[in-house]
């Protein structure tokens, strides 16, 4: 699962029969930080996200898995929620070495 | 003849994974499997001298917070199973808060 931010729609008149009615938004997905990972792509929308909206976004076979109707459907990103709000802590905070030996973390 | 390569590195790993939680997510609107679970952000756990990279989103099942090291399964028949949910649509679960991690040796 990963972020997005939603850039705008994609209209296909002609598409596999079971995605009539489906909307289609235009993606950005990103990392934690809010930076660009990857080229923008294509997302079937089942939250009813609009443009500018952070989304929480989910990947391969479990995107056709959210939508509500057809289960099984070629679509490989589907918007599962909308971000009201997102606490990340900076990178130097933690240490995300694994170390020789034995490490305690609790 | 030019030939295009696209690094995608987000969503790569599959499986069992290390990594330590480093942020929350609060939805309010999401879809019917996420509703009144937590998301949370994991940054995969690197070896030594590789920069913190991949980060990604997994749903919480072990009421892990920020800065505990998780175990995560990133493959969707496992999180059904843990859910109960036959046509989930989750990826990523956390499964575990981990105490502690011998490692014999980090070479090859």
């Amino acid at each position: 699962m990963l972020f997005g931010r939603v850039h705008g729609t994609a209209i296909c008149s002609i598409k596999y029969p079971d995605l009539q009615g489906m909307k289609l938004l235009v993606v950005q997905p990103l990392d934690k930080h809010m930076q660009a990972a990857g080229p923008m792509q294509v997302a079937v929308d089942v939250v009813q996200a609009g443009p500018g909206d952070l989304c929480v976004m989910v990947r391969s076979r479990e995107a056709s898995l959210a939508l509500r109707e057809h289960k099984f459907v070629p679509v490989d990103l589907a918007l599962v929620g909308i971000v009201d709000e997102l606490v990340v802590r900076p990178d130097g905070e933690f240490d995300f070495t694994l170390k020789q030996g034995n490490t305690k973390y609790t | 003849m030019y030939l295009f390569v696209f690094k995608f590195h987000l969503e790569e790993i599959l499986g069992m994974m290390l990594g330590k939680v480093t942020g929350t997510i609060v939805t309010t609107i999401s879809h019917p499997h996420y509703k009144n679970r937590r998301l949370l952000v994991v940054q995969p756990l690197t070896l030594p001298g590789d920069p913190p990279d991949g980060d990604f989103i997994a749903l919480d099942n072990t009421q892990a917070g920020i800065g505990d090291t998780v175990l995560v399964n990133r493959e969707g028949n496992g999180a059904r199973g843990v859910l109960n949910l036959p046509d989930g649509c989750i990826i990523s679960l956390i499964v575990g808060i981990v105490d502690s991690l011998y490692i014999e040796s980090l070479e090859d």
